[in-house]
């Protein structure tokens, strides 16, 4: 016995020979050209707005800053203002949320095995909703709205978490299921947040213009401040979730099997569930409740670059910060100089383009 | 190599297997046979430790209770009856998932551990289609890539749930052979539930015949398949006839109208 453990052992594995010919997941080319679809993005989304600044004075507004040393460049400091303190900051913010919205998204549909799952569904929105409600109605400064936000957003999937995986019969193998009640407790959890949220918003009528707002969610008042805020949440939750990719391939194949393939269940989930909600909450705390990123952008890049996680999640970041610059020149453009709220246009652009997507290649099942 | 003592699982207050002992040594074969609802499929996931169990199983006298998920799934490796194959995920990257309990929690998988799966793929025939994806083989192809998953984990003990039960007699038979001949090959312990008790006779060296979740007996094929040590699991129905050179052969038998005990379980 000792023996054959051992040479199950990775001590004893061969040495490394030749590369073999074994295909792999290839994840580069799909990762170059949402990359570039997203710088394309960037710099659109600098460029277009109501100042009408020519695309040259753009990019010398972009080079002078960047390139300091560069004294030839000569850019009117109203010109630079605009790119450097208005649009860069509202771009920076409106793709750093969509990363973390569809990579949440992402992360939440790979650990649930459910392609309807996202942040959202366990409680983000329904909490995040309440706590920048409550702030609202109590006449609480503007710089309150980010952090109870957060916090509702966080508490919801907590509590969620807390009242799903209690449920279960015990620790161990034996609880599997835990994965639909969570589910379950996360439709429950959100039904209940919003019927408080909904009942708060109505009895305080005064402000419900500027709750109805915040909750279409938006970009307008993006600020530097605002994107160092959420930053390292999306610089750790976008490590933490890329990290997990092959973890998450493995789960393809079922909990059952996963577990005896020697995964974690309960880890895994756990890990991947606080990592996608901390961004996701960090997201909704900035932009309000923008709907429907978390689940058109994965399931884009799964029908038109495959579902392996290892191009999945982190696709689905980049695409998914291209996807909300590219709403958001929309949202400030269509009806300009009014502003479109950003969730009519995710909606309004996004379901129909995913709606040809799915019917072009229908015949791939393999969504979760 | 695994011995089951006294093991019992309950499904709430119904007991699906009550007090089963019995064991089985590195390189053998134990074929797990008996009625539906016997407790076959469930001895195979106490011994992945999928179900609660109170009594002992140990592996190479580790207790598989006190294992981690990653320490159990580099001694053993199960192949449910109905496995998941996302449709969309090629032949070699299934296969690699058997590498899973040899790589540590984030990494990604070395050179090393292509090498041993692609000599997995060609050992079961598969190399050209290593880059097929799974919604796009046969029973027969897809069979052999779960089996090269399960040979990836490089446990010791491997435990098949009816492995061949979407496949017709032929490749069954190939199949069951190929399963003998890797287990020859790498000293493997296997833990089999085989429906078909002909093949059951003809590939294991041991029978373990359980009835309502208990061991009704256990011995070589030749004590366990006969008309009065079946008769009572399986009900009259079977008939157990021996072959000029000694082979056992299990048919079916007509009842005329009369059911047998097990005829309506």
């Amino acid at each position: 016995m000792k023996s054959a453990v051992g040479k199950a052992g990775p001590a004893s594995r061969p040495a490394p020979g030749p590369r073999s010919a074994l295909p792999r997941v290839r994840s580069g080319r799909a990762i170059a050209a949402a990359t570039a679809v997203l710088a394309v993005s960037l710099f659109a989304g600098v460029a277009i707005g109501p100042a009408g600044l020519s695309l040259p004075t753009v990019a010398r507004a972009l080079l002078t800053e960047l390139l300091p040393w560069h004294p030839a460049l000569g850019v009117p400091a109203i010109d630079a203002a605009i790119i450097w303190q208005i649009r860069l900051p509202r771009v920076v913010l409106g793709a750093l949320v969509g990363a973390m919205l569809a990579g949440g998204g992402a992360a939440y549909q790979g650990v649930f095995r459910n392609p309807l799952a996202d942040p959202y569904l366990l409680g983000v929105a329904a909490g995040g909703g309440l706590g920048a409600t409550i702030v609202i109605i109590a006449g609480g400064s503007p710089d309150l709205l980010p952090p109870a936000a957060f916090l509702g957003a966080a508490g919801a999937v907590a509590v969620t978490y807390v009242l799903g995986s209690g449920a279960r019969t015990g620790r161990g193998p034996s609880a599997m299921g835990a994965t639909a009640a969570i589910v379950l407790a996360g439709v429950a959890v959100a039904a209940l947040l919003t019927a408080v949220q909904t009942y708060l918003q109505q009895q305080h009528y005064q402000t419900l213009q500027q709750v109805y707002t915040w909750i279409l969610g938006g970009l307008s008042l993006a600020t530097w401040s605002d994107v160092l805020l959420i930053l390292p949440y999306v610089i750790v939750t976008a490590v933490i979730l890329v990290a997990h990719r092959r973890l998450l391939d493995v789960l393809r194949v079922g909990e059952t099997e996963a577990s005896t393939l020697g995964v974690d269940i309960a880890r895994l989930r756990l890990t991947v569930v606080i990592a996608a909600t901390l961004g996701t909450a960090a997201a909704v705390s900035v932009s309000g409740l923008i709907g429907f990123v978390g689940i058109i952008v994965p399931h884009t890049v799964r029908l038109t670059a495959g579902p392996s996680y290892r191009i999945v999640l982190p696709v689905s970041m980049i695409g998914g910060a291209a996807f909300l610059v590219l709403a958001d020149i929309a949202a400030r453009t269509v009806q300009a100089p009014a502003e479109v709220p950003i969730g009519v246009i995710t909606a309004f652009a996004g379901a129909p383009f995913f709606l040809v997507v799915l019917r072009s290649r229908r015949a791939r099942q393999d969504l979760a | 190599m695994i011995v089951f003592d006294q093991v019992t699982v309950r499904y709430g207050a119904a007991a699906a297997l009550a007090g089963v002992s019995e064991k089985a040594a590195a390189g053998e074969w134990l074929g797990i046979i008996g009625p539906n609802g016997a407790g076959k499929t469930t001895l195979l996931r106490a011994a992945a430790h999928l179900v609660r169990y109170e009594g002992s199983i140990e592996i190479g006298g580790q207790a598989v209770s006190g294992l981690r998920r990653r320490a159990l799934a580099q001694l053993v490796a199960y192949v449910p009856q109905l496995p998941e194959l996302p449709p969309e995920m090629s032949v070699a990257d299934y296969v690699l998932l058997g590498r899973t309990p040899h790589i540590g929690y984030l990494r990604m998988e070395t050179a090393a551990d292509r090498e041993i799966c692609a000599g997995l793929l060609d050992r079961m025939g598969l190399t050209p289609m290593a880059g097929r994806l799974l919604g796009t083989l046969s029973g027969g192809e897809l069979q052999r890539a779960v089996l090269a998953r399960a040979l990836a984990q490089q446990a010791p003990v491997l435990l098949l749930d009816e492995p061949t039960s979407a496949l017709d007699l032929g490749r069954r038979v190939a199949a069951l052979e190929l399963v003998d001949e890797l287990r020859q090959e790498r000293s493997l312990t296997v833990l089999s539930v085989v429906h078909d008790l002909t093949l059951a006779g003809q590939f294991a060296d041991r029978l373990l015949l359980l009835d309502s979740g208990r061991a009704a007996t256990a011995g070589d094929p030749a004590s366990v398949l006969r008309d009065e040590v079946l008769a009572g699991p399986f009900g009259v129905g079977l008939h157990v006839l021996t072959t000029p050179d000694g082979e056992r052969v299990v048919t079916s038998r007509r009842m005329g109208g009369q059911l047998g005990r097990g005829g309506l379980r």
